[in-house]
């Protein structure tokens, strides 16, 4: 296996609207390395969705990418309040945000559904007033 | 790889190699080479803003000069609508019309009424449920090729209408070819008045395809002078516009999109904020919407690079022009679209090349673009002729430069040189002596 490469980007949650400046590097990223449009598009929509989550209920996070041959691997990584029940998070349509936060379009329920739904293996850590982590893996065709 | 030939030409001497094109170009497409701005054609998408914000003068569109109007035995004028908010205290736009015949033209035939069909058909394409929504407007040929670099899944959301431009030459060219059978089809010019850079390059690429009518473009600007010359007040002008509100509404934000009549539509103007729409739309994060008009142009089409008016200034006087004409007094003849009025050349996906065709050879490229980055000094200052920090460690990596050229740096390495021999002198010098007070 040859080198990979990683990005690093700290999200900040302070700020709505620079949400989702991270997916639309990564973006950028992927298509100088030539990655098909489809890889892309799997990785920028479920990265894309755990930004915006992060934004939402942890204050911001990290975000990390890494491309090696077979995979890009996205982890996000925040210190927010954890999720108490994923099964719960993960129904399409549930929802904890805050009204505030539905009024600006946000929080309809769909983060957690899609970024599974668009990557091919997913991996929630999570504890209650510590943090979460979530690990997404796309595949390279 | 995709080929495109910009229309933006630069007066070498004028330009200073400054850095405000290369901070405004929304592509990061050009670069200061040996004092010079550069552009580079794979990623410019045409939109004219380094021509409109060029503090020297240096950059210009090349659209055709109006002396082209003798290459043909019958000239017609196609005048955009944004045309007829060029001009002060003007109250009908028959004088315009009245003055194109003047300087030249033999017939004219308004974008706009071609504008009123465009949008009738665009509401049956709406209505159809066999669509991808939202359906994006074809008519910013800046917008359109955005959309075929950087926004694969949303190539086949692009109207597969022709815009209103390419029907209005096919439809005058027909009705020249019935009213005059003995003219030869390189008799007839079809001569397009258009407000910007990205129109003409889109007729030069060719990328209306076969349906490509057009024979020259002129700019709206060197058509207002001519006119200024020409136009008459006091009698009142023997012609009259065909066009309604509607068409003439297409000259700014929001025109296009409300002739649809359904509410569910977003118009948005200035490149930068169309980027963030078409990301947001990518994202799969706007819901609900039918129809999406993007301007590349601060007001849209009245912004144009080629205009001479304020955008702004020009929507009030259309305003005023177009308050008392009929809603939309050019209505198509058929409850189908028809064939002619579809695009053969449909927007397809071609991205700027990769680092390297081995994604091994890219992906180590692009760590050592990343590691470069992180020595930078991320101030993005654009003295080293890239726009951003991070696209100097990119041209370092493709080794189109190298990394003196940072000036920051060289600043560095320059005081530790001075410091590792204690030479002090330099600064000394520029220090102001208690002798000269």
């Amino acid at each position: 296996m040859s080198e990979a490469v990683n990005f690093h980007f700290d999200v900040d949650g302070e700020n709505f609207s620079s949400a989702g400046a991270a997916s639309a590097n990564v973006k950028k990223k992927l298509r100088q390395l030539g990655l098909s449009p489809e890889v892309i598009r799997k990785v920028s929509i479920a990265m894309y969705e755990g930004e915006i989550n992060m934004v939402i209920h942890a204050n911001g996070g990290t975000a990390d990418v890494n491309v090696d041959d077979d995979y890009v691997t996205i982890i996000l990584a925040d210190t927010g309040p954890g999720i108490p029940n994923i099964e719960l998070a993960m129904q399409e349509g549930y929802s904890t945000a805050r009204d505030n936060i539905r009024a600006l379009g946000f929080g309809a329920g769909m983060g957690l559904p899609n970024m599974k739904k668009y990557s091919d293996e997913m991996d929630v850590q999570t504890e209650i007033g510590v943090g979460t982590t979530i690990t997404m893996k796309v595949k390279i065709d | 790889m995709n080929n495109y030939n910009h229309s933006v030409s630069l007066d070498l001497p004028k330009c200073k190699g400054c850095t405000t094109c290369l901070k405004r170009c929304p592509t990061e497409a050009i670069r200061i080479r040996e004092g010079h701005a550069v552009i580079n054609s794979e990623r410019c998408v045409g939109c004219g803003e380094c021509i409109k914000v060029c503090p020297y003068k240096a950059k210009r569109a090349v659209v055709d000069d109006l002396s082209i109007l003798n290459n043909y035995k019958y000239k017609i004028a196609l005048p955009a609508p944004s045309l007829y908010g060029q001009f002060d205290n003007m109250d009908n736009i028959g004088y315009i019309i009245k003055g194109l015949h003047d300087i030249g033209f033999d017939d004219v035939f308004e974008v706009a009424c071609a504008a009123e069909l465009v949008s009738a058909y665009t509401r049956m394409y709406i209505s159809r449920n066999d669509i991808k929504k939202p359906v994006i407007s074809s008519a910013c040929p800046a917008i359109t090729r955005m959309i075929s670099i950087n926004y694969p899944d949303l190539c086949e959301n692009i109207l597969p209408l022709l815009p209103p431009v390419d029907i209005a030459a096919f439809l005058a060219r027909e009705k020249t070819k019935e009213i005059h059978p003995e003219l030869k089809d390189e008799d007839i010019g079809i001569i397009f008045i258009s407000p910007c850079p990205a129109k003409v390059s889109y007729v030069k690429n060719n990328m209306a395809g076969d349906r490509n009518f057009i024979d020259a473009t002129v700019s709206v600007r060197d058509v207002y002078f001519a006119l200024l010359d020409v136009m008459k007040k006091g009698k009142d002008p023997d012609e009259s516009t065909g066009a309604g509100m509607i068409g003439i509404g297409w000259a700014s934000t929001g025109g296009e999109s409300t002739a649809i009549f359904n509410e569910r539509y977003l118009a948005a103007d200035g490149i930068e904020n169309c980027i963030r729409v078409l990301d947001q739309i990518d994202n799969e994060d706007i819901n609900n919407l039918d129809f999406v008009e993007l301007n590349a142009c601060n007001g849209g089409c009245v912004g144009g690079a080629m205009t001479v008016a304020n955008p702004y200034i020009a929507q009030a006087r259309l305003q005023i022009l177009k308050r008392y004409l009929p809603v939309s007094p050019n209505r198509p003849s058929s409850d189908y679209i028809p064939k002619s009025f579809f695009t053969s050349n449909e927007i397809k996906y071609t991205p700027m090349s990769p680092l390297s065709s081995d994604i091994k050879e890219a992906r180590r490229m692009l760590s050592d673009i990343e590691s470069i980055a992180k020595s930078l000094p991320q101030i993005d200052c654009g003295s080293c002729g890239a726009p951003t920090c991070m696209a100097f460690a990119e041209d370092i990596v493709k080794g189109e430069t190298t990394a003196d050229e940072c000036t920051v740096i060289m600043r560095r390495m320059f005081h530790e040189h001075l410091e590792k021999y204690k030479d002090k002198t330099v600064f000394d010098k520029l220090k102001p002596s208690k002798s000269d007070k």
